[in-house]
Formats: C-alpha cells, sequence, structure tokens
C-alpha cells in the first residue's frame, strides 16, 4: 500500500477549479485536514463588521479561508494586503441575506517566485443584497498575482447588484496576473458588473514625473500608490487606509 | 547656456532630427518654428532625454554640462524643464503631492534642504494666482478632468514652482483661447524673463510671441534649422507662410 491511500482527507490539487493557479508543490505537502479548514463569522442582521488584514513577506505560505454570514441588511467590509511570501492564499465566502451587503479590497504585491491569491465566492442568497469587490495586484520578478472570483446569484434575489473589478501591474517581465470572474446567475433582475486589465506601468506618467525631477523609483512608487488606493478606497477611516497603504507600498522597497 | 551642436536623433529607427544646431545665451527667449513633422516635438523630447528618442550624432552642452549624458530626472535637477504639448493625466495622485515631491527630488539632488509642507503650498498658492489658476484645482489628481487651458496653465505653474534655470515649452500655446494664452503669456514672462534664464518657445503661430516677446526666431524644416532671425521672422511666416520663407 503507498502513502498516498492512507491520506484521510483529499487534498485540493490544481486539477480543482477554485485551485487551478495554487503552488502544486505547497499542496503537496500541505495537512490536507488543515486547508479543510474554515474561520466562520456571523454578522447579526442590520450590523456592521470589518475585517482588516496585512499578510507580510516572509514564512512558508498560508491558506486562510472566511466563511461569512451577513444578516439581513447587515454589512461585511474586508481589506486585505496579500503580500505573503511562497503561496499565500485568502479565500472568503460570503453568503448576503436580504439588503445585505459585502464589500471587498484585496491588493496582493510581491516579487520572487510568490504566488499570492484572492479567491472569492459572494451569493446573493435574497433580494436586494449588493457587493462591491476591488482587487490590485502588483508584481515582479517571478510572482504571481491571481483573483478568482464567483459569485452566484440565487433564483429570487432580485435586484442584486454585484461589481467586480481586477487591475494587475506588471513591474517586469516574468510576473504574471490570472483572475477568473465567475457568474452564477438565476434571477432576472440582476445588475453584475466585471472588468479585469492587466498591463505595465505607465511609461507617458514615468516619462512626465521624471521631466519634473522625480528619480524612477520615487515615480514609481507614487503610481503604485495610486494604483493600489482604489481597492482601499471603502476604508471609512482616513489614518487605516494611509496605514494599509503605506504597509502595501513597503513591500515595494524590495523591486528591482 | 543651451549649446545644441549637430544633433541627429531617431525615433524607431527613423531619422527625425538631421545636424541641428542652435545656441541660447542666458537672459533670451528664442522660438522654434515650423511646419508640422519638421521634427519640433522631437527636439523637445531628446532635449528631456525621452525613451526611444535615440541620439546618434551631435551635442547639448547645458551650463557646461553634457546633457545628453543625464537621465532625464537629473536634467530636471540640473535646471531644465519641459513643457508638454499634451501633459499627461497622472490618476490617483494629487498635483500638490506630485510637485511637492518633484520639488524637494530635485533640491536634494542640488543638496539643498527639502521645503516644508507651509512653505511649500505658500509657494503653490502664490505661482497658482500668477497663472489664474483656482488653488482647490492644484489639490486635484495631475491633469485629470482639465480642460486644454487649464492643462496649460497647470503646466506652466509647475514651472513657476521649479524654477528652472532654462525651459522648453513645446506648443504651450496650443488649446488655449485668446484670454488663457495672455495669461500664459504673462506667465512666462514673469517666471522666466530673467538675466540668468533661458527660454525655447516651440510653436505653430506667431500669436503667442505677441506676449512673449523673442529675441531670436528660427524655422526647423525636415530636421534642421533652415533659417533664423529676429523678431520679424515668425511676422514674415505668418504672412507668407513656411514654404516660401523656409524655400
Amino acid at each position: 500500500m503507498t502513502d498516498a491511500a492512507i491520506i484521510p482527507l483529499a487534498r485540493p490539487s490544481t486539477r480543482d477549479e477554485e485551485w487551478r493557479y495554487a503552488d502544486p508543490a505547497f499542496l503537496a505537502q500541505a495537512d490536507g485536514a488543515a486547508l479543510a479548514q474554515w474561520r466562520v463569522l456571523e454578522v447579526p442582521a442590520g450590523e456592521t463588521r470589518q475585517e482588516i488584514r496585512t499578510l507580510l513577506p516572509g514564512g512558508d505560505g498560508s491558506v486562510d479561508r472566511l466563511r461569512v454570514r451577513v444578516g439581513k441588511d447587515g454589512r461585511f467590509a474586508m481589506f486585505v494586503t496579500n503580500a505573503g511570501a511562497a503561496y499565500s492564499r485568502v479565500e472568503v465566502e460570503v453568503t448576503l441575506a436580504e439588503g445585505a451587503h459585502f464589500e471587498f479590497g484585496g491588493v496582493t504585491i510581491g516579487g520572487g517566485d510568490n504566488i499570492q491569491e484572492f479567491v472569492t465566492r459572494t451569493i446573493h442568497a435574497a433580494p436586494g443584497a449588493t457587493s462591491n469587490q476591488t482587487v490590485r495586484a502588483v508584481q515582479w520578478g517571478r510572482s504571481t498575482g491571481n483573483f478568482l472570483g464567483r459569485i452566484e446569484v440565487a433564483r429570487d434575489a432580485q435586484q442584486t447588484d454585484a461589481a467586480q473589478n481586477f487591475r494587475a501591474i506588471l513591474l517586469e517581465k516574468g510576473a504574471t496576473a490570472n483572475t477568473k470572474p465567475e457568474l452564477e446567475i438565476f434571477a432576472d433582475d440582476v445588475k453584475c458588473a466585471h472588468g479585469a486589465a492587466i498591463g505595465a506601468l505607465d511609461e507617458t506618467a514615468g516619462f512626465y514625473m521624471a521631466a519634473r525631477g522625480l528619480p524612477p523609483e520615487i515615480a514609481r512608487k507614487l503610481l503604485v500608490r495610486a494604483f493600489v488606493a482604489d481597492a482601499f478606497a471603502g476604508i471609512a477611516d482616513e489614518a487605516t487606509r494611509e496605514a494599509m497603504l503605506d504597509q502595501a507600498l513597503s513591500v515595494l522597497g524590495d523591486a528591482v | 547656456m543651451l549649446k545644441i551642436d549637430n544633433l541627429h536623433a531617431t525615433v524607431g529607427g527613423t531619422e527625425i532630427l538631421k545636424g541641428l544646431s542652435l545656441t541660447i545665451n542666458a537672459g533670451e527667449v528664442h522660438a522654434i518654428m515650423g511646419p508640422n513633422g519638421a521634427g519640433k516635438s522631437t527636439l523637445s523630447y531628446v532635449l528631456g532625454g525621452r525613451p526611444g528618442y535615440e541620439v546618434t550624432e551631435g551635442s547639448v552642452t547645458f551650463n557646461g554640462q553634457d546633457l545628453l549624458a543625464l537621465e532625464p530626472h537629473e536634467r530636471a535637477a540640473a535646471g531644465l524643464f519641459l513643457g508638454f504639448q499634451y501633459p499627461v493625466e497622472i490618476p490617483g495622485v494629487s498635483n500638490v503631492q506630485f510637485l511637492r515631491e518633484a520639488l524637494n527630488a530635485q533640491r536634494k539632488a542640488r543638496g539643498e534642504e527639502p521645503l516644508s509642507g507651509g512653505d511649500f503650498l505658500k509657494l503653490a498658492r502664490e505661482k497658482a494666482g500668477l497663472l489664474r489658476l483656482d488653488m482647490e484645482m492644484l489639490k486635484r489628481p495631475v491633469n485629470v478632468g482639465f480642460s486644454g487651458g487649464e492643462k496649460k496653465r497647470a503646466e506652466m505653474v509647475q514651472m513657476g514652482i521649479l524654477d528652472p534655470k532654462l525651459a522648453v515649452l513645446d506648443e504651450t500655446d496650443s488649446g488655449l483661447d485668446i484670454d488663457a494664452l495672455r495669461v500664459v503669456g504673462e506667465g512666462i514672462n514673469a517666471i522666466m524673463r530673467k538675466p540668468d534664464r533661458g527660454v525655447l518657445l516651440i510653436t505653430h503661430y506667431q500669436r503667442l510671441l505677441d506676449y512673449v516677446k523673442p529675441d531670436r526666431v528660427h524655422v526647423l524644416a525636415k530636421g534642421r534649422i533652415v533659417t533664423s532671425g529676429g523678431p520679424e521672422l515668425a511676422l514674415r511666416l505668418e504672412q507668407e507662410g513656411y514654404e516660401a520663407v523656409a524655400a
């Protein structure tokens, strides 16, 4: 009998749709039971919860899975900087009751061989719920930034308004970004918007800034800061927002 | 101040400048006029060091320094200002933030102390007032949502704040109505008409030269200066056209 036959819990592999951009090497040595763990959060009707997290560089990688149920007219907001090392996955599954809202802002930023990803599953289970997701990826070296966003709209979830936007900047050749928006809509009175763009830093803006005396590294910092700021625009408290931006930008110091 | 000697430059493998020579002394305003495709914008980009604009022959000396050996941001710190024909929009970066970073980067490169936030705002307010640009606009992202005229006035506010030794202004007059043209012209005079400054105006038309009187006018055609003269040359061009004068 081989070892594989006695593993109690099947580990995900990159053949699984939700793990298709994951790091196979990380999955191969991971503890299947640990990967199957979810944190659970209940947002009571009419209440608001916010989760703000930063995954700093260093370590052997991590998988964080959060399952949230938002009660009627409740609101859940999540803002994450994923600058994690190796394979760093932040996954969130949100089920929205009537009139509830889910706000998500995510930034992947890093170099090296890192694979940094967000996986979201937003379930509009009842009428009148809204969701808004903004993800920005800044990658260099041979790193990868991923965003898999699945939106499900149930049959009676009329007047759903769901928006999803992903943009990536690749600072060097060799860096990668992947996105996979997935919409599964069973209601007919629904607004779903999604957009995605992957590109390089604006060279025209770079020269304009240089012509005013800004060295390339400062110009790049300003441009990247403006770029990732979209993801944190939903953070109401300015000091918190600025701190998140500063923290994300501090990682850029390692870039070429 | 600026000495361009036998400058040849290519863009995408095509030679655009074909032996251009020009000297600007301190205290002088020069105008370069010429038809579309003569190489006017190429000249400004070559002086600014834009990637993709390759110098194949010749030299450019700026206050005794080899300008072409400097990176674009080093040229700015050395006192060169490039006014863009199409000022670039930078979403998410405010004018105030952009210009303060730029000014302090230049000061640092020159071994000067950075300007404090308060002193910078005072300076910005003064220059915005000179160009009659609402200070509120400087709090908005760089050139985003600005009209053509506002962009050009904002360029001149930038010039006022950065206080260069030599300004190369590429069609700063395009997109301006008569009133804005006068404001921009007076701004150029106030900021740059000084004994230790120089200006190179690149323009299609005579009209900006009514406000900013040039000491010398040059006609650029097919990548080189074909004729030079005093301010009267601009009037002749306006009346007779480039073909007649440059022939």
